[in-house]
């Protein structure tokens, strides 16, 4: 570091060059009208010389220093007095949480208080005259480095590294190997993927329960244009692994016109032109909620990616990368929509084994 | 804590010495406190409104460490499912995590949480606005130049793990809306080839979104990044102490000095007050403004999400990336390459990485190994303030992508026109934003050497005798005209004659080629107005009738 802050008391002016002093006054001095002028002279400030004008900047330190002790008591004041679910109605911001409000804005003021405190005395009462420091380049000079190089050398001779190629070799082949103990304890932060993504709580002859109702849907229940959301029959929302489940399982259940499904197999998979597929995104895994049921397209509301769900729920726009998987569906003996099997392909985002 | 009385049996004391000197004495003689002070209780540092950028950064970051002890105090980072019975109406008897129940507790129970959580929230916002900001001040003005290389990385690190930090923290409360980021995670680490299946299963102990997440982010977002962000802050500040700060050129203000006003007193209250004045706004800001109400989203349901889900601001550019990427998948040998995620996943970081890189390009392109610490004024560089304006035209094009919902329902655009208009600016804009910076730079060039040589227009017209009207031009005074003309012009570098002086074939190598090809596009006839001379100047200045 530099020995300066030592000469801060002196005048300035003497470490400045001296060029562009004369102001082109005198011939000798060599010309540069682009020259650095040099430091300008300290101005003083009315609180240099007027002691009035210094008290009275003294009084507004003070008054905002005083204004922020106000602010603190302010604080402790609402804590006190305000409950926590007190609502009031405050312009323009509508009803707040009083006891929000007023703290925030006391201890806004407490802490303002000191602040622009501190700064207002900064320029009206401290020393405002500039001064100057030198710089030094960090780098150390011929000497110094010299004698690294000797230290260095000396103590990688001293050790042996260089001779002893054994002793190296050996020792960053330990420093290599040593982090690996840091990677494989993490082992057993997660199972391993097996099967678990190209499965759902789906199967043969589950029902399609209304999670609203926890009541098994029928295909009376389902309106030509809506949007009905299904889960599979035994998910219950007290289990411990539900939303795991729910996670890959949640399902949209939507009624076409038959002669509306392009896609064959769509329509092979429907029953009485309704059609159930997998509410999870194929992009990242949002739901996809919004039905658009003039054209039976399905957005997902993260990315936007658009499905077609007339045409076996291809991507028509966005960033998905696939179409979402259909549930095959029917009815069982007692006129519930069931499942006819898990979903044939994973669920959700694609990865790396899905294939 | 005893001042031994045998310190000094050559002192004449008269009479004892005030306690905190006595303090400061005990500390010098254990950790050279003295020695220490020397060169830094009267350190001057130059005034300047951008100077003080790092500064709410750094009060910021420790707004956020106050508040984020004390929100620690209260928060439950648990995924253990409870139901709610606060004091919120609406979701009564709702199936909620731990976290999430905890984080309704602080805001509508705890007096006081609410306000502590909302200044933790924005002041989140405004550090990383801050580093951006501050960022491209260092960037427009060169500051990043030799000696403090290293200063930019530090900096570009923390703004790197500051967007994590804020990723993994709005994440804790499990709400919906920050599940559906975690979930969008989720999908991002499955993309990644041949891993991403393991990674998940790691990252969230199981499948998506099991018990795991919240504890594990918190770790992360309390212990984790902010070790490492404090690390990097002290080292941060330690290089601005020691390089000593740039300053603009100006009178008397040269490469070897410093001119401006000593740490004690001025920097202390100036500095120190400016910390309870950013502290003090982000508290009036919390006292107005809701942020993250995650009472009104609810808790995560990987089967529900809500309309607009957008991330902090700061993530918006990732958003904007993973929105306006095409679907692309292949499949082949039994395996998927989400070439659709995966790329997005990677073009963010090298979005970043671009310009953390820039200094180190430009070092080599120029090839000049002095130290810098005059500041550049942006005009003066058109290549560098071009890249640097166009990587902000690339993020801000990327800012509108991450919210094409939005702009669509607001201005009534369709979603497609958007996102295509973003795919195809992803390329145009930023090329565009480079050109019309150069030259609007290069313009700017022109006008600075107009009013070296002929003066400041005074907007006075002036009748001569024989009819003309002039308008009279008032010649700059020293100082300004200094400025005008003290930085240095980089001539481009040359790669030489094919042969040397003996006739053998001198081939440069490829390497050498791109180095001369681009030191020309920074520095050549096209990329900078010759700044006047002193011959000019004169040539101009000393007939009469000029103006």
């Amino acid at each position: 570091m530099s020995d300066t802050g030592s000469h801060n008391v002196s005048e300035p002016h003497e470490h400045l060059p001296a060029t562009g002093a004369a102001h082109g006054a005198s011939a000798e001095v060599r010309h540069d009208p682009f020259g650095n002028p040099g430091h300008p002279e300290h101005e003083f400030r009315r609180q240099d010389i007027d002691e009035k004008a210094a008290k009275h900047s003294e009084r507004v330190v003070a008054g905002l220093f005083t204004l922020s002790m106000l602010g603190t008591l302010g604080f402790i004041a609402s804590f006190v007095i305000f409950p926590v679910d007190k609502y009031i109605y405050v312009f323009p911001f509508g009803h707040v949480s009083a006891l929000n409000f007023s703290l925030g804005l006391t201890l806004s003021l407490a802490l303002v208080g000191i602040g622009a405190g501190a700064v207002h005395w900064a320029r009206t009462l401290m020393s405002d005259e500039e001064l100057t420091d030198e710089r030094h380049a960090a780098d150390a000079d011929d000497e110094l480095r010299a004698t690294m190089e000797a230290q260095w050398k000396q103590g990688v001779k001293e050790s042996g590294f260089g001779r002893r190629k054994l002793v190296r070799n050996t020792m960053l082949g330990a420093l290599t190997l040593v982090p690996l103990s840091a990677v494989v304890i993490l082992r057993d932060l997660g199972p391993l993927p097996e099967d678990k993504l190209r499965h759902t709580a789906w199967a043969k002859g589950k029902a399609l329960i209304n999670p609203n109702t926890n009541k098994p849907l029928r295909p009376e229940d389902i309106p030509v244009g809506s949007l009905t959301f299904a889960q599979p029959e035994g998910l219950n929302e007290e289990s411990d692994d539900f939303q795991q489940q729910i996670a890959k399982a949640a399902l949209m259940v939507v009624r076409l016109k038959p002669e509306d499904i392009k896609d064959k197999k769509e329509l092979s998979w429907s029953h009485e032109g309704i059609v159930a597929f997998s509410k999870i995104c194929t992009h990242v895994g949002c739901p996809v909620s919004l039905y658009e049921q003039q054209t039976h397209h399905v957005l997902c509301p993260c990315h936007q990616s658009t499905f077609d769900l007339s045409d076996g729920a291809r991507v028509i726009f966005g960033p998905a990368g696939h179409r979402l998987p259909q549930l095959h569906i029917s009815v069982n003996g007692e006129g519930n929509l069931v499942a006819m099997s898990d979903f044939e392909v994973p669920v959700g985002p694609a990865f790396w084994e899905r294939g | 804590m005893s001042t031994s009385t045998e310190t000094a049996p050559t002192s004449t004391r008269r009479g004892p010495k005030p306690a905190g000197q006595r303090v400061a004495e005990w500390a010098d003689a254990r950790v050279g406190l003295y020695k220490l002070g020397k060169s830094n209780l009267r350190k001057i540092f130059p005034d300047h409104w951008s100077f003080m950028l790092g500064e709410i950064c750094l009060y910021s970051f420790t707004i956020l460490i106050l508040t984020g002890v004390y929100l620690t105090l209260f928060f439950h980072p648990s995924m253990n499912e409870v139901v709610y019975h606060g004091p919120y109406g609406p979701l009564q008897g709702v199936r909620m995590s731990d976290a999430y129940a905890s984080t309704m507790h602080i805001s509508f129970e705890v007096r006081g949480g609410l306000l502590i959580r909302q200044i933790h929230h924005w002041s989140a916002l405004i550090f990383i606005a801050g580093m951006i900001v501050h960022m491209m001040r260092v960037f427009f003005t060169g500051a990043f130049r030799k000696p403090r290389e290293l200063n930019w990385l530090f900096g570009w690190t923390l703004l790197f793990i500051g967007m994590f930090e804020g990723f993994t923290g709005y994440s804790l409360p499990d709400d919906l809306l920050s599940g559906t980021g975690v979930r969008f995670t989720e999908g991002a680490v499955l993309s990644t080839p041949v891993v991403g299946t393991y990674l998940s299963m790691f990252l969230f102990g199981g499948e998506f979104p099991g018990h795991n997440f919240v504890p594990i982010f918190y770790s992360v977002h309390i212990l984790l990044f902010p070790g490492i962000m404090a690390g990097l802050v002290v080292a941060h500040l330690i290089l601005v102490f020691y390089h000593k700060h740039t300053q603009f050129p100006g009178a008397g203000k040269t490469e070897k000095n410093v001119v401006g006003m000593p740490l004690l007193p001025i920097y202390t209250a100036k500095a120190g007050g400016f910390f309870f004045l950013v502290f003090g706004a982000i508290a009036a800001i919390a006292a107005i403004a809701t942020i993250n109400p995650i009472w009104t989203m609810g808790p995560y349901r990987p089967d529900q999400v809500s309309t607009g889900a957008q991330p902090d601001w700061y993530m918006g550019f990732s958003e904007g990336l993973i929105r306006v990427m095409p679907g692309w998948e292949i499949n082949a040998w039994g395996h998927t390459l989400v070439l659709g995620v995966f790329v997005p996943l990677m073009v963010f970081p090298l979005v970043l990485a671009a310009i953390a890189v820039y200094p180190f390009i430009e070092s080599w392109v120029t090839g000049d190994k002095r130290e810098h610490h005059l500041l550049d004024r942006p005009r003066n560089r058109p290549v560098r303030t071009g890249f640097g304006v166009a990587w902000l035209a690339l993020y801000f094009t990327l800012l509108i992508g991450g919210g094409n919902d939005l702009w669509a329902t607001h201005f009534h655009l369709s979603i497609e026109t958007i996102t295509w208009s973003v795919r195809i600016g992803f390329f145009v804009v930023p090329a565009v934003a480079f050109w019309v910076t150069k030259r609007i730079c290069l313009g700017l060039q022109r006008r600075d050497r107009d009013k070296v040589l002929h003066g400041r227009e005074t907007g006075i017209i002036k009748r001569l005798p024989h009819g003309e009207f002039i308008e009279v031009h008032e010649p700059l005074g020293q100082e300004e005209l200094h400025v005008l003309t003290a930085h240095d012009q980089y001539k481009p570098l040359e790669i030489g004659p094919e042969t040397d002086e003996n006739g053998v074939e001198r081939k440069a190598g490829p390497v050498t080629r791109l180095r001369a090809r681009l030191s020309r596009n920074f520095y050549g006839e096209h990329s900078q107005i010759p700044k006047p001379t002193v011959e000019e100047y004169d040539e101009i200045t000393s007939g009469d009738g000029h103006h």
